[in-house]
C-alpha cells in the first residue's frame, strides 16, 4: 500500500551524520554493498564491473563539497575555505514522496518503525519514486530491473542471531570516525536525539516538505591556522617546563 | 532529465490518439463515413500503441498489471486504471460507428470526457513531482490537455477532408486549439526559465550558513543512474533551436496549411495529402516539444552533482 500511515508513526528509526567528524574514506559505502548485496532482496549489480564504464547501484555515497564563506579563498590557498565529506543514504523521510508515487504498492513506509523499503516482488522498475525522492536517494538495478534503496539494514537491527553490539546499519558499524549514528528519533530521550540537539541537527532540502528522518550534525567553527598557532609547542622555548623536565632543562644547559 | 524514447512515443501518440477518440465523441465526424471508421480505428491504434510503448521502459513489465492498485495515491496507477476504462466506451463507439454506421451520445459523451481525464493523469504524473520544479506547476496538465486537443482536431480534420466532416468547422477548432496549446506552452516555458531554484547545493547540504557550496568531488568517477536518468543536459544554443523547430513544425506548419485548406473547402485527395503533412508535421512538432520537456527539465538531486 503506498499511502503513507496515516498516524506518524510510533518510532523514527534512522540515522545522524556527522559533517564534523566524517573523514571522507568512503568505508561505509564500500560496508553498505557488502552487506546489502547479500542482503535483503536481489544483489546489488554492477554493470561492466571491471571494464572503464563500471557503474551499479549503491545505497550510500559519499559526495565532497567545498565551502567557501563570504570573502574567503578557494582551497589550497589557506583561506577559510572548507572541503566537508557529506555521506548520503536514504533519509526515510515522514512525508516521502517517492512512496506515494508507487503505482503498484512495492514502495512503502512501515507504520511501526517508520522505515522506508521497497518489496521487490512487487516493483516492476518504472523509475519514478526514483524521480520522486529529491536527494537521489534511490537507484534503479539494471539487473534485476527492480528499484534499490537504504533498507537501514533492516536485517541488521532486528536481527536476533547477531551480537547485539552488531544489531546497527553496517555503515554504521564500519564508520572509523563514529560519524554515524542510529536510533530513534522519534524518542526525544534516545541517544541520537540528544546528539541532534545538542549539535543543532538539521533536515536536507526542508523546502521539498519531505521531512527527513535522518539528521545531519553541522561541522563545528573551524578556526584559522593564525588562531592555533599560539597552541603549538615553540621548539626554543622551555619556560614553564615543571617537574622532571624542568630538572632535565636545568642539567642540559649546564653540560 | 534523460527524454527516454519510449515514454516520449507514449506521450505524444496516445495524446493523439485520446484527442482524436474526444473528437470522435463528440459526434463532429459522420459516423457512417467510411473515413470516420478509420478514424476510430486510427484512435484506439495510436492509443495503443502508446500504452505499450511506455511498457517498454519498465525493469519487470510482466508486472506491469499490479500498476493498477495504487490509485488511491499514485497519479501512474491512476493513468494507468483510467486508460483502460476509457477503453470501453471508445471501444463501444468504434464498434456503434464501423459495425451499425451509427454514433451513440451516451458512450461518446462518456469517452471523450474519460480521454480527458487519462490525458490529465498522465501529465499529473510529471506534474506532481515537486522534486523537478519546471514541471510542478498547474500549466502542464494544461499544456497537455490542450496539445491532446490540438491533435486530435488536425487529425480530425485530415478525416473530414477525405469525407468524414465538416471541412471547415473542424480545421478552424484544430487552428483554434493549436494556438491556444502552444501560447500556453509559451508560458510554460516562460515560467521554467525564469525560476529561482527551490533547492540549491547550499540548501542540499545544509551548508549554506557556512558558505557558498560547490561540488569538489563526486562520489563516483563514471556515470551512475542517477547523472544518467536525471543529469541529462542540452546545450542552451540547441534548446532554442529545437524549440523553434517544435513551434514552427508543431504550430505554425499545420495552422497555416489548415487554414489554406480550410479556405478552399472541398473534400479529395489533394486536401487529403496536406492535411496529413500538417498532421504529421504537428506530430514531429509534439515531438520535439515532448523532448525538450524532459530535456530542459532540472532535478533537485543535481544540486549534489555540481549541475
Ligand atoms: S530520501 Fe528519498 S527515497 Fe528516502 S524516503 Fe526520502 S524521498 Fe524516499
Ligand atoms: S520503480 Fe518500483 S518501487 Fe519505484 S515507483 Fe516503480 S514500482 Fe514503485
Ligand atoms: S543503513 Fe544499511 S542500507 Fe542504509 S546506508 Fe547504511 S549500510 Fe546502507
Amino acid at each position: 500500500m503506498t499511502s503513507l500511515p496515516s498516524l506518524p508513526t510510533p518510532k523514527k528509526l534512522g540515522l545522524v551524520i556527522d559533517l564534523d567528524t566524517c573523514v571522507g574514506c568512503h568505508a561505509c559505502v564500500v560496508s553498505c554493498k557488502e552487506w546489502n548485496t547479500g542482503g535483503y532482496g536481489s544483489a546489488l549489480s554492477d554493470q561492466d564491473p571491471y571494464g572503464a564504464d563500471v557503474s551499479g547501484a549503491w545505497l550510500n555515497r559519499v559526495h565532497s563539497f567545498e565551502v567557501v564563506p563570504e570573502g574567503g579563498e578557494v582551497v589550497g590557498e589557506a583561506g577559510q575555505a572548507r572541503i566537508v565529506h557529506f555521506p548520503k543514504s536514504c533519509l526515510h523521510c515522514e512525508d516521502a514522496p517517492c512512496v506515494t508515487v508507487c503505482p503498484t504498492g512495492a514502495s512503502y513506509k512501515r507504520s511501526a518503525d517508520g522505515i522506508v523499503l521497497v518489496d521487490e516482488d512487487k516493483c516492476i522498475g518504472c523509475g519514478l519514486c526514483a524521480w520522486a525522492c529529491p536527494y537521489g536517494a534511490r537507484e534503479m538495478d539494471l539487473a534485476a530491473g527492480v528499484m534499490k534503496k537504504c533498507t537501514l539494514c533492516i536485517d541488521r537491527i532486528y536481527n536476533e542471531t547477531l551480537e547485539e553490539v552488531d544489531r546497527v546499519p553496517s555503515c554504521v558499524r564500519t564508520c572509523p570516525a563514529n560519524a554515524r549514528h542510529f536510533g530513534d528519533l522519534g524518542d526525544p530521550n534516545s541517544a541520537v536525539s540528544i546528539l541532534v540537539a545538542e549539535r543543532g541537527g538539521m533536515d536536507l532540502m526542508p523546502e521539498q516538505g519531505t521531512k527527513p528522518v535522518n539528521k545531519y550534525l553541522p561541522p563545528r567553527p573551524r578556526k584559522s591556522l593564525a588562531e592555533s598557532a599560539h597552541t603549538l609547542p615553540l621548539a626554543e622555548n622551555t619556560e614553564g617546563a615543571k617537574g622532571f623536565f624542568a630538572w632535565l632543562d636545568g642539567m642540559l644547559d649546564r653540560i | 532529465m534523460h527524454p527516454a524514447f519510449s515514454i516520449i512515443i507514449f506521450t505524444t501518440l496516445s495524446g493523439l490518439g485520446y484527442g482524436l477518440a474526444g473528437v470522435l465523441g463528440l459526434d463532429l465526424l459522420d459516423p457512417a463515413a467510411t473515413a470516420t471508421k478509420c478514424a476510430h480505428a486510427l484512435a484506439l491504434a495510436l492509443i495503443s500503441v502508446g500504452l505499450l510503448s511506455s511498457a517498454g521502459h519498465l525493469g519487470n513489465p510482466q508486472r506491469a498489471w499490479r500498476a493498477f492498485s495504487q490509485w488511491r495515491s499514485s497519479w501512474l496507477s491512476r493513468e494507468g486504471v483510467m486508460s483502460i476504462i476509457t477503453f470501453v466506451p471508445l471501444l463501444v463507439s468504434a464498434w456503434a460507428s464501423i459495425a451499425e454506421g451509427r454514433y451513440l451520445a451516451l458512450p461518446g459523451f462518456l469517452g471523450a470526457v474519460l480521454c480527458a481525464v487519462t490525458v490529465y493523469c498522465t501529465s499529473m504524473i510529471y506534474a506532481s513531482l515537486k522534486s523537478v520544479q519546471a514541471w510542478h506547476t498547474p500549466l502542464t496538465p494544461v499544456c497537455y490537455l490542450l496539445f491532446a486537443a490540438a491533435g486530435g482536431f488536425v487529425l480530425a480534420s485530415v478525416f473530414a477532408f477525405a469525407g468524414g466532416g465538416n471541412t471547415r468547422v473542424l480545421p478552424l477548432l484544430a487552428i483554434v486549439f493549436l494556438v491556444a496549446a502552444w501560447a500556453t506552452k509559451l508560458r510554460w516555458r516562460k515560467r521554467m526559465k525564469d525560476l529561482v531554484p527551490l533547492s540549491t547545493p547550499e540548501s542540499a547540504t545544509g551548508l549554506g550558513n557556512i558558505g557558498r557550496v560547490r561540488l569538489f568531488e563526486r562520489p563516483h568517477v563514471t556515470e551512475n543512474y542517477l547523472t544518467r536518468e536525471m543529469g541529462f543536459k542540452v546545450a542552451r544554443k540547441h534548446a532554442e533551436k529545437l524549440w523553434r523547430i517544435a513551434l514552427v513544425a508543431g504550430g505554425v506548419v499545420p495552422a497555416v496549411l489548415l487554414l489554406a485548406l480550410a479556405a478552399l473547402g472541398g473534400q479529395g485527395t489533394l486536401p487529403v495529402t496536406i492535411a496529413s503533412l500538417a498532421a504529421l508535421a504537428h506530430w514531429a512538432g509534439v515531438f520535439v516539444e515532448r523532448w525538450l520537456f524532459f530535456a530542459e527539465a532540472r532535478h533537485s538531486v543535481m544540486n549534489y552533482y555540481g549541475g
